[in-house]
């Protein structure tokens, strides 16, 4: 019963949801909007415990003083620090939590974002060295394509945007299309082991 | 297309008192049941006044107007100049409507076009996809026909995946140095397709990782995935016998920012050490990010992803790439279970009809028949 629920509950929520795509008829048209209410309402509760699991693991590792447990006490009392601040004096501009929020989280989040500009230097680094003929050739469509894009490249011949649009218009788009027509089918198939009960790992089913 | 804008009630004058000569009428007022909606919506449609691109050049918008038979005129919207149709979203099913056009040049209005009485309605059927219909039902069929075939013991061949053959040596390998296994199961929520595949392989990974008794740590970024992973995990420990080993914390809920939950799992990387790191799921800017961090440390790292724009990234930092439909095909091939491969064979006839169709299109369309785009396409 314990596992039947479930895949009874998994086959007429997915079954209703790939009929409403094809019937816009009430009641099936209102259904998705009722579906997606009822995920907020869900998400909503998951978020206690979300917010609730933070707090145990956090208050645990301080707790018992384990190694960077420090970490912990800056992460409660931002936690703490932004949740008062935005029940207590509300989010709108000239509040305190709008004061942290654009002065704190927006730089703290652009720094992370920032350090992606290094990842993909150090990692075009490793893919770029030509060892192997696919990396080569990798080397060589990344050159065409950078030229193409700069001003350098134009300078230098005028046919390097153009070239360079080629490669990302036939040869990329192709090979972009060719995996997202075999995405769509690997969610077709996995959808349709999921509804029809096939695919039940989520419930330890073998 | 102009959206409704609904002004106030007004009332349509039969002729303007103004000096200068009205606009040339809309010819051709069509109003017609909006196709493949859910009622309550009619489309209005004309042919532009001869002021409108030529003539006088009067022109300044087309006025739209509504009324049930006997009843008086009320003004409904407007469209620009150029505009050819409009979208009366505020309609009731069942009741006739007349609607008139009329242009306008900024002084005064044309004399009335009117079309016939129309009723908006709801359909049973999108005719417009009827394609995706017939294409889901042949691979519905193709699955299906396959799981049957594997539950008589056909033995199905699947051709290897590196990435997935890699699995059993990368939880081996954490337990040889006894360090753990991370698996993130990427940023987005359980409304999502790759996150719901993520879900089912990580079923897998925890019951080999619970078989080896290795620790597993699952940082998410949606509490509705920490809930869904710990239950997958719990399941996963109780199957393998060691409902024991299982820890609720190590499944734990970060945050739900892209790249506060980027800084929290690279903060992770560098004070636990995993010895091998897996990405599967739905994964954007923060993918490279993540998967350098684990590169420095030194991890084995397998990914997997349907992001087009980040397989790359995985691809170059990674030790193994699942790309695509190998996500989806991810838990039956770690299973082995005849049923789940039944499905991946069925898959495999879809993508070569697919290929099928590509190659004919190009060949019909180089032969002149344009009318298969039509078909292909979605409404």
């Amino acid at each position: 019963m314990q596992r039947q629920i479930p895949l009874v509950i998994t086959f007429l929520a997915g079954t209703v949801m790939i009929m409403q795509y094809f019937i816009p008829h009430w009641p099936f048209s209102a259904l998705q909007q009722l579906f997606n209410r009822w995920y907020l309402v869900i998400a909503v509760f998951a978020m206690i415990l979300g917010i609730g699991n933070l707090v145990k693991v956090h208050w645990q590792r301080l707790y018992r003083r384990k190694s960077g447990w420090w970490y912990s006490v800056v992460l409660l009392l931002a936690l703490g620090v932004m949740g008062i601040a935005g029940i207590g004096g509300g989010i709108e501009r000239g509040t305190f939590f709008y004061y942290l929020y654009w002065n704190m989280y927006i730089p703290m989040s652009s720094t992370m974002f920032a350090l992606l500009a290094f990842f993909v230097a150090s990692a075009s680094y490793r893919a770029f060295r030509a060892r192997t003929t696919e990396a080569s050739l990798l080397l060589g469509a990344a050159i065409l394509v950078m030229l193409g894009r700069v001003p350098l490249g134009n300078y230098l011949w005028d046919k390097f945007p153009l070239v360079g649009e080629w490669i990302m218009d036939y040869p990329n788009m192709a090979g972009q299309r060719a995996i997202m027509i075999g995405i769509a089918l690997g969610v077709v198939s996995t959808s349709l082991r999921i509804i029809l009960g096939i695919e039940r790992t989520y419930l330890a089913g073998k | 297309m102009a959206t409704a804008v609904v002004s106030s009630t007004l009332s349509v004058p039969n002729r303007d008192s103004v000096a200068s000569e009205p606009p040339v009428p809309p010819r051709e007022v069509v109003a017609r049941d909006k196709p493949n909606d859910s009622g309550g919506s009619i489309l209005v449609s004309w042919e532009r006044s001869a002021d409108d691109g030529g003539g006088r050049e009067s022109v300044t918008e087309y006025r739209i107007f509504r009324s049930t038979p006997g009843g008086t005129f009320e003004s409904i919207g407007s469209a620009r100049k150029g505009v050819e149709e409009f979208a009366d979203v505020q309609t009731i099913d069942g009741t006739e409507y007349l609607y008139v056009v009329r242009a306008f040049d900024g002084v005064s209005l044309s004399p009335p076009s009117t079309s016939e009485v129309v009723v908006s309605s709801a359909q049973w059927f999108h005719t417009g996809r009827t394609n995706i219909l017939v294409g889901g039902v042949v691979l519905s069929f193709f699955v299906l026909w396959f799981i049957r075939k594997a539950k008589r013991g056909e033995e199905l061949y699947i051709r290897p995946i590196a990435g997935l053959e890699a699995v059993d040596e990368a939880v081996g390998r954490a337990t040889e140095m006894g360090r753990p296994i991370m698996y993130i199961p990427g940023i987005m929520d359980m409304d999502n397709i790759q996150t719901i595949a993520s879900m089912v392989i990580l079923g897998r990974v925890a019951r080999k990782a619970a078989e080896y008794e290795t620790p597993l740590l699952v940082p998410t970024s949606r509490s509705i995935v920490m809930s869904a992973a710990q239950e997958t995990v719990k399941e996963a420990y109780l199957d393998a016998g060691r409902p024991d080993a299982y820890d609720s914390d190590k499944i734990m809920y970060l945050t739900d920012d892209q790249f506060g939950y980027a800084a929290g799992v690279d903060g992770l990387m560098l004070r636990e050490k995993p010895a091998t790191i897996f990405y599967m799921g739905c994964f954007y800017a923060e993918s490279l990010i993540l998967a350098e961090t684990g590169h420095s440390t030194g991890a084995i790292q397998i990914a997997g992803t349907a992001m087009p724009s980040q397989l790359p990234f995985f691809v170059t930092a990674c030790d193994y790439t699942l790309i695509g439909e190998e996500l989806f095909a991810a838990s039956a091939y770690l299973s082995k279970e005849p049923l789940l491969l039944g499905s991946l064979k069925g898959q495999d006839w879809g993508k070569a009809i697919f290929i099928a169709l590509l190659v004919g299109g190009i060949v019909l369309v180089s032969l002149g028949f344009t009318r298969i785009i039509e078909w292909l396409a979605t409404g």
